[in-house]
């Protein structure tokens, strides 16, 4: 059964068309990746998965469309892509938040919160942390918090948007290992936003390319990730090979300094403009932000 | 680019869920509200027993068990004693352990809300507000009327109105909107309110020292009449800031994600600003404007007890409380027999703590 069924889904703020007439199904157990340059409507997905913004059509968590949100927080959990870190929690406090969708107005929280909030820190070898200021930790620690505080709440399907951004190349890798095997383990359905294109060919059961705020395409690692489909929508050159398990390695490389690239960049959607400027900008590969 | 393997981290397979219950983080919330009703009762002593008439500890304590249903105790006080403990002293004392709860427990609620450790209880109006209303009744002569209890009416009424403006115009397109527009809204209707207090004294020179009076904050024009009044408003606002603590602590990471962790933020802000508003409106009118006290405390309490507001509010409620019980003892020793506004104490010794208070946290952080 789909974990995740979108249909229709279309966001509209102030005007502007943020998503139009997505559909999506995530089958459960399995991991999505959704791709796409910025701008192209991601952390928008997320946030109509999770129920923050208005919007068209349908999502059905585990078969359910009730968008209230004490019913979705037990059914999704979110990894946000910049966390707000309340000033002075400590590492414990913010994992038992996790808790909130099984809590009722108490006095404090239970025993079996605290257990399962410490357990789960545990999991990810962060007890340590338990008693550290939240805003201490580096960048690689507190972003397993955040997961930490994500997997307590014991949602079937986990949300993550961009969970590598502020990580250098080993963190991310450590971060994106720990789902796989948090995916395994607990059978959990997980929808990451990735922009990176080496990662996203590395894991994740199935792709989605968002550009423009429409789903350009969907399938398999190696259905997805093609020198051409790399060029149509990111507009850089790039060799893939495609190894036993499937996996996709993507290698981009520079064009060439007298403009030839440009002059050769296809364009992504109508409009077109996105895809253009990445390599105008001559990064050709956008790296993770800082 | 090819991917090199991760190996930074073994994994690891043991589920947390096989495993034998893990230890508990140590939780120093009970020893801190004994610590905290320990204080309250100590300064509610205290309290009883300083005034320009010695009260004997002993016969004190004495007529006080002597009072709880079921017990005779012999204390040795004569009736005069006995009448200025019950009927002078400890109400006095009741009142003062409850507006010190209300204020600083509906500081830290604020502060909460507004994730704002500068927010104080006065923020949205209420005190503008009381003034206006305790201006308007002391200028028009109608103070004394309804055995003086018109006064605290107008000082709550128009406490109460001034919230309700400052939510109305904060409003954007009839729903409510984030922390800031309400805290803009505040500002304007005091500015507002304050700009009509001011011409109403400058045409009524002659109630400035009432209206003083009255603005610097006293406990002293009491009886158990008042202390009737506040304490359903102390038990509804105890419990349900104390329960609502823990979603003071989800709307600290901001509305989004509250939403994705089950909290709707907008009602659940109202909710508890309703009754921190209504807290202090009561506290207001009964006392007038004591400033500081939702302030320090709550800081105090967060430099010992961090800053979960299941732990914070509780603890500021009830150090709040001993602090300003304490605070009338002093405002009604330091010149005796005449009496100090025991907002000048308050603020002559939260001024000084607020400023230790900002620097350890510089310190620290
Ligand atoms: N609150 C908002 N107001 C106006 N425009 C927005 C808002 N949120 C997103 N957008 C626009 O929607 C588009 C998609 O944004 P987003 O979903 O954040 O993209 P991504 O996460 O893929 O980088 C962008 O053009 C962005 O400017
Ligand atoms: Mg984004």
């Amino acid at each position: 059964m789909s974990a995740v069924v979108v249909r229709g889904l279309g966001v509209t703020i102030d005007g502007a068309v943020v998503l139009r007439d997505v559909d999506l199904d995530v089958a459960g157990g399995t991991w999505l990746g959704v791709l796409g340059p910025n701008g192209a409507g991601k952390t928008t997905l997320v946030r109509a998965l999770s129920g923050t913004v208005r919007h068209a059509g349908t999502v059905a968590i585990g078969g359910d469309v009730d968008r209230r949100p004490a019913a979705r927080a037990r059914r999704l959990a979110v990894v946000p892509q910049t966390p707000v870190i309340p000033p002075g929690i400590t590492a414990f406090e913010y994992v038992l938040l996790g808790r909130t969708p099984h809590q009722g107005l108490r006095l404090s929280a239970s025993l079996d919160d605290r257990r399962r909030s410490l357990g789960v820190l545990q999991r990810l070898e962060l007890e340590r942390f338990a008693s550290r200021d939240l805003g201490t930790l580096s960048g690689g620690e507190r972003q397993r918090v955040v997961l930490a505080r994500a997997l307590v709440s014991d949602a079937p399907v986990l949300v993550l948007d961009e969970p590598t951004a502020a990580l250098d190349l080993g963190h991310q890798f450590g971060i994106l290992e720990l789902l796989a095997e948090l995916q395994r383990e607990r059978g959990l359905t997980i929808v990451a936003t990735l922009h990176d294109l080496a990662m996203a060919g590395q894991f994740g059961d199935r792709l989605a390319v968002l550009s423009e705020g429409r789903l350009v395409a969907e399938g398999t690692p190696a259905e997805v990730l093609t020198p051409a489909t790399i060029g149509r929508w990111w507009g850089v050159d790039a060799t893939t090979t495609v190894d036993a398990d499937g996996r996709v390695d993507v290698t981009v490389r520079r064009r060439a300094a007298d403009g030839a690239g440009r002059a050769t960049t296809p364009t992504s959607g109508p409009e077109g403009r996105r895809s253009g400027s990445v390599v105008a900008r001559g990064e050709g590969f956008e790296p993770p932000a800082a | 680019m090819s991917a090199p393997v991760a190996a930074a981290r073994p994994p690891v397979t043991v589920d947390d869920r096989d495993r034998v219950a893990p230890p508990r983080p140590r939780d120093l919330t009970l020893p801190l509200v004994a610590l905290g009703l320990g204080a309250a009762v100590a300064a509610a002593l205290v309290g009883l027993l300083v005034g320009p008439i010695r009260l004997p500890v002993g016969a004190v304590v004495g007529a006080l068990v002597d009072r709880l249903p079921g017990a005779e105790v012999a204390h040795g006080l004569d009736a005069a004693s006995t009448t200025i403990l019950f009927e002078i002293r400890w109400p006095r004392v009741i009142l003062g352990l409850a507006v010190g709860a209300l204020l600083s427990g509906s500081g830290a609620a604020y502060q909460g809300v507004f994730r704002n450790p500068l927010a104080d209880p006065y923020l949205l109006g209420v005190a503008a507000g009381a003034g206006l209303g305790a201006t308007l009744a002391i200028v028009t002569g109608t103070a004394s009327l309804a055995g003086g209890f018109a006064l605290p009416a107008a000082a709550f009424v128009g406490a109460v109105l001034a919230v309700l403006a400052t939510a109305g115009l904060s409003l954007r397109r009839g729903r409510p909107s984030g922390p800031a527009a309400l805290i803009l809204a505040g500002v304007a209707v005091a500015a507002l309110l304050a700009a009509v207090q001011t011409y109403l004294l400058q045409r009524h020179a002659d109630s400035l020292r009432a209206v003083y009076g009255w603005l610097l904050g006293r406990l002293s024009t009491v009886g158990w009449a008042e202390v009737r009044l506040v304490l359903p408003v102390l038990i509804v606002t105890a419990v349900v800031l104390v329960l609502a603590a823990g979603r003071i602590d989800v709307l600290a990471v901001g509305d989004e994600e509250a939403t994705t962790l089950g909290v709707r933020p907008g009602p659940t802000r109202a909710a508890i600003l309703a009754v921190a508003s209504l807290a202090t409106a009561t506290a207001v009118a009964v006392s007038g404007l004591i400033g500081f006290v939702g302030l320090i405390v709550p800081h105090g309490v967060r430099l010992i007890a961090g800053t979960g507001n299941r732990r914070v509010v509780p603890l500021s409620m009830l150090f709040g409380a001993a602090f300003l019980t304490l605070a009338d003892v002093a405002a009604r020793t330091v010149q005796a027999p005449a009496e100090l506004p025991i907002g000048v104490i308050t603020a002559f010794v939260g001024a000084p703590a607020f400023l230790l208070i900002l620097r350890s946290q510089q310190g620290r952080a």
